[in-house]
C-alpha cells in the first residue's frame, strides 16, 4: 500500500502575488500525518539544498499538501520555475510538533509575508476548536496581500495591513496587534513571518501579559534533529527548532541570537542566487 | 593449493605497508588516502599469515570473520573465493576493511602482534573487497522460497543494510525505512570520503537492492510513520535508527554562529556536498583558525575535513593527553602529518563571540590528570587559575551523539534506558514488545560500524526463527 504512490509530483500551482507561489504536491504520507504548525523539507534537484517549508494545508483523501512559498533565493527561485507534473527530487515530512490546539476564548494569529500561508491551518483549527480568532494579516503593498478570503472563512475579524497603505491600515501587523490587544481581552497570541517582525511582536505582547506562540524558520539540514543547525536559546536553554518546534514561547526566545544565526550563510546564499540567475 | 612459504620465512618478513597519497597532495583533495595493495602486495603479507589452528584473530573479530580461510585464498590468488568467505559472516568488507578499529579487534588478536608484526588484515579484506567489485563477482544466491513475511527495517546504516540483506536472503520481503533523502546511515553522510569513498557505499546499497530489498528514503519514523503502525503493517520490525543525536558542553557562547556540530558540518560536507559549492547548492564556512573539541574519530574526521576545505589553522582541543585520546591512533598520525594541532589537556569553558555573534575566541582552562575514573582513565582535573584564550574564529564540536527519540517516542511497549537507547535481548536482540527487535547505535550509543553489522546478522537470524513460528501458529 505505501508502495509507488510517493511520487512528490506537483499537482497544482499557482502565483498568488508576484514573487508567491502557492503549490500542491501529491505525498499522501505525509498528507496523511500533517497537522497545523508543521513543516516539510524539500529539495529541488540532486544537487540541491534541503529547505523547510510550511504545511499551508493538506488533504488527506487527495493525498496532497499544500506549500506557499516566497522566491527569496536560488532554491526558492528554482522552485518557482518547476511545473505541474514535475516530481521534486525529495519531500519529507510532516516534520516538528503540531501546533497546540485547545479552547481559550478569543485568540489572536498574526501573518506576515508567507507567513499568513502558515498562520492559516492554525486560525482554521483554533476555529473549528470554537476560538474567536482574530487574524492580522500584512504585506509591504496590495498586491502582496495573499489569502486573505481563506482567512476570512475561518475567523471572527480580520485586520489587513500594508506598509505602504495602499490597502487596508497603513502600517506594520505589529501596530495593528497592538490596538486588537488594547480593545479585546486576547488570551493567546500565534505569530508567524520574518524573524524581525516576530520579535517586534512579542514586544508588543511582553506588557499585556499575553501568551505568544512564534514559529522560528532557523537555517536546516536534515529537520529531524541530527544536525543542530537549527538550535536556539529558548528560556536559556538550547532547543532544536526542528524536533522540539518550530513554535515556542515568544517571549523566552533570545531573538539577537536567533537573528544572527539566521545571517550565518548570508554571503553563499547570495552566490548561489547570483550564480542562478546568470544561468537562467 | 599453492604452497605457503616456510615458517621461517613467513616470521622473518616484514609486513607490507599501504601505499598512501602523499600528505602534500591529499590535503589538497578528497580523494582516498590509503591506495590499496596490488595484487603482488597481498600475496606478499598473506604468505606471512601462520594459518593458526584455532586462529586467534577471529576472536578479536566481532563478526567472526573467517580471517584464515580468507587469507589462505589470498595466497592461492583465489580473490573471489576469498570474498566470498569474508561475506560468509560480513556482509560489508570494503567499508570494514578500511573503517574497522582493526588494531584493536582483529590485527590485536593476531599471534604474531606479540612480535608487533600483526597481518595487515584490513589491509587484505579490503583489496579482496575491492578487487571483487572490479571483477563484478556476485555471489550466488540458491533460490529461496519466498516465505510471504514482511519486515520492516528502520534506518539504512551498516546494522538496517546487514538485517535486511540477510533476511531477503532467507526469502522474507524487507522494506528499509530511511528518513535521509540518501541511504547509507553514517558511511554516507558522516564518515568523509577520503576515508570511505562513497561510491563504495553506493556499489554495497546496489547489491543490497539486488537482493529484492525495498529502501524507501524520505520517511522519517516517528512521523510520516509510527512504529505501531509498522508493527501492524508487517510481521517483524528491526528498528536501527542509530545515535544520531549531537550533544553539546552546555558552555557560554556554544549558540554562537560559527559553532557547528560535528554532525552538521559533516552532514553539510558529505550527504550534500557542499565542499562543492555553488556546484551543489549546500554551503558550508570554513574559518581561519578553527578549534575542533574532543578526540574521537569523529574529531579527526572533521579536523581533517577542515583542513582539505581550505583551513588555516586546525587545533583538537582535548582535556586528556594523546594516549588516552579514543580516536584510532591511524587516524591520529594521519592528521597530525596533514598538519592538525593538538591541545591536550585543555578544556573550553567558553565560547566568545562579537557583537554580529560571530566566533572571536574560546576561554580555555589548563587540565591535569588525577586518579583514574570509572572508565580506568585518570581523571582530568582543572587547574586552577590556568585559564586563558584561544584565538579562534570557529568552533566544531565533536564530544558524542546520543539518541534521538522521534523513533522511540512512537514505539509503545519498546523499553529504552535513560539514555533512551532500546533494551534488548543480547543473543536475539529482541526488544521488550514482541514482533520488534533493534541494533546498531540505539542499542548502545556510538560505536563501531562491525558491532552494527553484528548486531544485523543476529537479528536477522533471530527475526527468521520468530516468523517461522509465528508461520506455524497461524496455520
Ligand atoms: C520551519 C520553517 C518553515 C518555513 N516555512 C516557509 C514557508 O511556508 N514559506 C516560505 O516562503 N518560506 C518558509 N521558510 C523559509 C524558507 O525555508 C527559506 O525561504 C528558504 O530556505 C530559502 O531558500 P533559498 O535557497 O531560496 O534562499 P537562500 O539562498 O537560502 O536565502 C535567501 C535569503 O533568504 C534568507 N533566508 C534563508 N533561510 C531563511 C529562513 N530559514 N528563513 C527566513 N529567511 C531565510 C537569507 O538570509 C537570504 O537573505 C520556512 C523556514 C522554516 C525553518
Ligand atoms: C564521523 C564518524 C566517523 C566514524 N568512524 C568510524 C570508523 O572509522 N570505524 C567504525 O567502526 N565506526 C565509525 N563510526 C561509528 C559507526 O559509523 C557507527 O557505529 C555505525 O554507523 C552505526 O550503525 P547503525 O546502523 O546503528 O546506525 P547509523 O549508521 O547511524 O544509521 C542509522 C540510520 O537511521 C536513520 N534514521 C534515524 N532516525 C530515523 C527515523 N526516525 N526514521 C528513519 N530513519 C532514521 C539515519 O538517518 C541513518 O541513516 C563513525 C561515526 C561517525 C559519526
Ligand atoms: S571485519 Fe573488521 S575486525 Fe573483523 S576481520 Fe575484518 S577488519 Fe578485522
Ligand atoms: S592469528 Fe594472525 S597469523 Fe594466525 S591465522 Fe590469524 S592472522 Fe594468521
Ligand atoms: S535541522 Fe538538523 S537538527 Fe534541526
Amino acid at each position: 500500500m505505501i508502495g509507488g504512490i510517493l511520487t512528490n509530483r506537483i499537482i497544482y500551482k499557482k502565483e498568488l502575488a508576484p514573487g508567491i507561489f502557492l503549490m500542491d504536491v501529491e505525498a499522501p504520507l505525509v498528507a496523511e500525518k500533517a497537522r497545523a504548525g508543521q513543516f516539510v523539507i524539500l529539495m529541488t534537484g540532486e544537487k540541491g539544498e534541503r529547505i523547510p517549508i510550511t504545511i499551508a494545508d493538506y488533504d488527506p483523501k487527495r493525498g496532497t499538501v499544500r506549500m506557499v512559498f516566497q522566491v527569496v533565493g536560488k532554491t526558492t527561485a528554482e522552485l518557482s520555475t518547476m511545473k505541474v507534473g514535475d516530481t521534486l527530487y525529495s519531500f519529507v515530512g510532516p516534520l516538528g510538533r503540531p501546533s497546540k490546539i485547545d479552547k481559550y476564548g478569543t485568540v489572536a494569529v498574526v501573518g506576515g509575508g508567507t507567513g499568513v500561508a502558515s498562520i492559516y491551518p492554525i486560525a482554521r483549527a483554533l476555529n473549528e476548536a470554537g476560538n474567536r480568532v482574530i487574524s492580522i494579516i500584512g504585506a509591504k503593498t496590495r498586491n502582496l496581500v495573499i489569502m486573505e478570503e481563506e482567512m476570512r472563512s475561518v475567523s471572527a475579524k480580520v485586520v489587513v495591513t500594508t506598509d505602504d497603505g495602499s490597502y487596508g491600515k497603513r502600517g506594520f501587523v505589529t501596530e495593528a496587534l497592538r490596538e486588537v490587544l488594547k480593545e479585546e481581552d486576547v488570551k493567546k497570541v500565534w505569530v508567524v513571518g520574518p524573524a524581525i517582525m516576530m520579535k517586534v511582536a512579542c514586544d508588543v505582547t511582553r506588557p499585556y501579559n499575553v501568551e505568544t506562540i512564534v514559529s522560528l524558520n532557523a537555517i536546516m539540514v536534515d529537520g529531524t534533529g541530527m544536525c543542530g543547525t537549527c538550535r536556539v536559546t529558548v528560556s536559556g536553554k538550547t532547543k532544536f527548532t526542528c524536533v522540539d518546534g518550530p513554535e515556542f514561547d515568544g517571549h523566552s526566545v533570545d531573538w539577537d541570537e536567533f537573528l544572527n544565526r539566521l545571517n550565518r550563510y548570508r554571503a553563499q546564499e547570495q552566490l548561489a542566487f547570483e550564480l542562478h540567475k546568470r544561468r537562467s | 593449493m599453492a604452497e605457503m612459504i616456510p615458517i621461517k620465512e613467513r616470521m622473518s618478513r616484514s609486513p607490507r605497508p599501504m601505499p598512501e597519497q602523499e600528505v602534500k597532495e591529499r590535503v589538497r583533495n578528497f580523494d582516498e588516502v590509503p591506495l590499496g595493495y596490488s595484487k603482488e602486495d597481498a600475496i606478499y603479507e598473506a604468505q606471512r599469515c601462520l594459518q593458526c589452528d584455532p586462529p586467534s584473530c577471529v576472536n578479536g573479530c566481532p563478526a567472526e570473520v573467517r580471517i584464515p580461510e580468507f587469507i589462505r585464498k589470498i595466497v592461492d590468488e583465489d580473490f573471489a573465493g576469498a570474498y566470498l568467505e569474508i561475506l560468509k559472516t560480513n556482509s560489508l568488507p570494503a567499508v570494514c576493511g578500511r573503517v574497522c578499529p582493526q588494531e584493536t579487534q582483529c590485527q590485536m588478536a593476531c599471534v604474531l602482534s606479540k612480535r608487533g608484526k600483526p597481518i595487515a588484515i584490513g589491509n587484505l579484506e579490503r583489496f579482496v573487497a575491492d578487487w571483487a567489485m572490479k571483477h563484478n563477482v556476485e555471489e550466488k544466491h540458491e533460490k529461496v522460497k519466498k516465505s510471504g513475511k514482511r519486515v520492516a527495517v528502520v534506518g539504512s546504516g551498516p546494522a538496517g543494510l546487514t538485517c535486511a540483506a540477510d533476511l531477503a536472503k532467507m526469502g522474507h520481503d524487507v522494506t528499509i525505512f530511511e528518513a535521509l533523502h540518501k541511504a547509507g546511515g553514517v558511511l554516507t553522510y558522516g564518515i568523509p570520503e577520503f576515508r570511505l569513498p562513497k561510491r563504495i557505499v553506493k556499489h554495497e546499497l546496489e547489491k543490497i537492492k539486488k537482493l529484492g530489498v525495498e529502501i524507501k528514503t524520505d520517511i522519517v519514523i516517528g512521523l510520516t510513520k509510527g512504529v505501531d503502525e509498522l508493527r501492524d503493517e508487517f510481521d517483524a520490525v528491526f528498528l536501527a535508527n542509530g545515535a544520531g543525536a549531537p550533544q553539546f558542553l552546555n558552555i557560554p557562547g556554544e549558540n554562537l554562529n560559527d559553532v557547528y556540530s560535528a554532525n552538521e558540518f559533516l552532514t553539510r560536507c558529505n550527504l550534500m556536498s557542499a565542499y562543492r559549492f555553488p556546484e551543489f547548492d549546500t554551503p558550508i564556512k570554513i574559518g581561519k583558525k578553527i578549534a575542533v573539541i574532543g578526540a574521537g574519530n569523529v574529531a579527526m574526521d572533521v579536523a581533517r575535513t577542515a583542513l582539505r576545505l581550505g583551513a588555516g589553522e586546525v587545533h583538537v582541543v582535548y582535556r586528556r593527553t594523546r594516549e588516552e585520546a579514543p580516536a584510532r591512533l591511524e587516524e591520529i598520525v594521519r592528521a597530525e602529518e596533514e598538519g592538525v594541532q593538538f591541545d591536550f589537556l585543555t578544556l573550553p569553558v567558553r565560547v566568545l563571540g562579537d557583537a554580529k555573534g560571530n566566533v572571536v575566541g574560546m576561554e580555555c582552562v589548563k587540565m591535569k590528570l588525577g586518579e583514574p575514573d570509572e572508565s580506568g582513565r585518570r581523571k582530568p582535573i582543572a587547574i586552577e587559575g590556568s585559564n586563558f584564550i584561544m584565538q579562534v574564529d570557529m568552533v566544531i564540536n565533536a564530544i558524542g551523539t546520543t539518541a534521538n527519540p522521534i523513533v522511540s517516542r512512537s514505539a509503545t511497549d519498546v523499553r529504552t534506558d535513560k539514555r533512551g537507547y532500546f533494551i534488548v535481548d543480547d543473543e536475539t536482540c529482541a526488544t521488550s514488545k514482541k514482533g520488534i527487535f533493534a541494533g546498531g547505535d540505539i542499542i548502545r550509543g556510538s560505536a563501531t560500524v562491525i558491532l552494527a553489522i553484528g548486531d544485523g546478522k543476529r537479528a536477522a537470524k533471530a527475526i527468521d526463527k520468530y516468523l517461522s513460528e509465528q508461520g506455524s501458529k497461524d496455520h
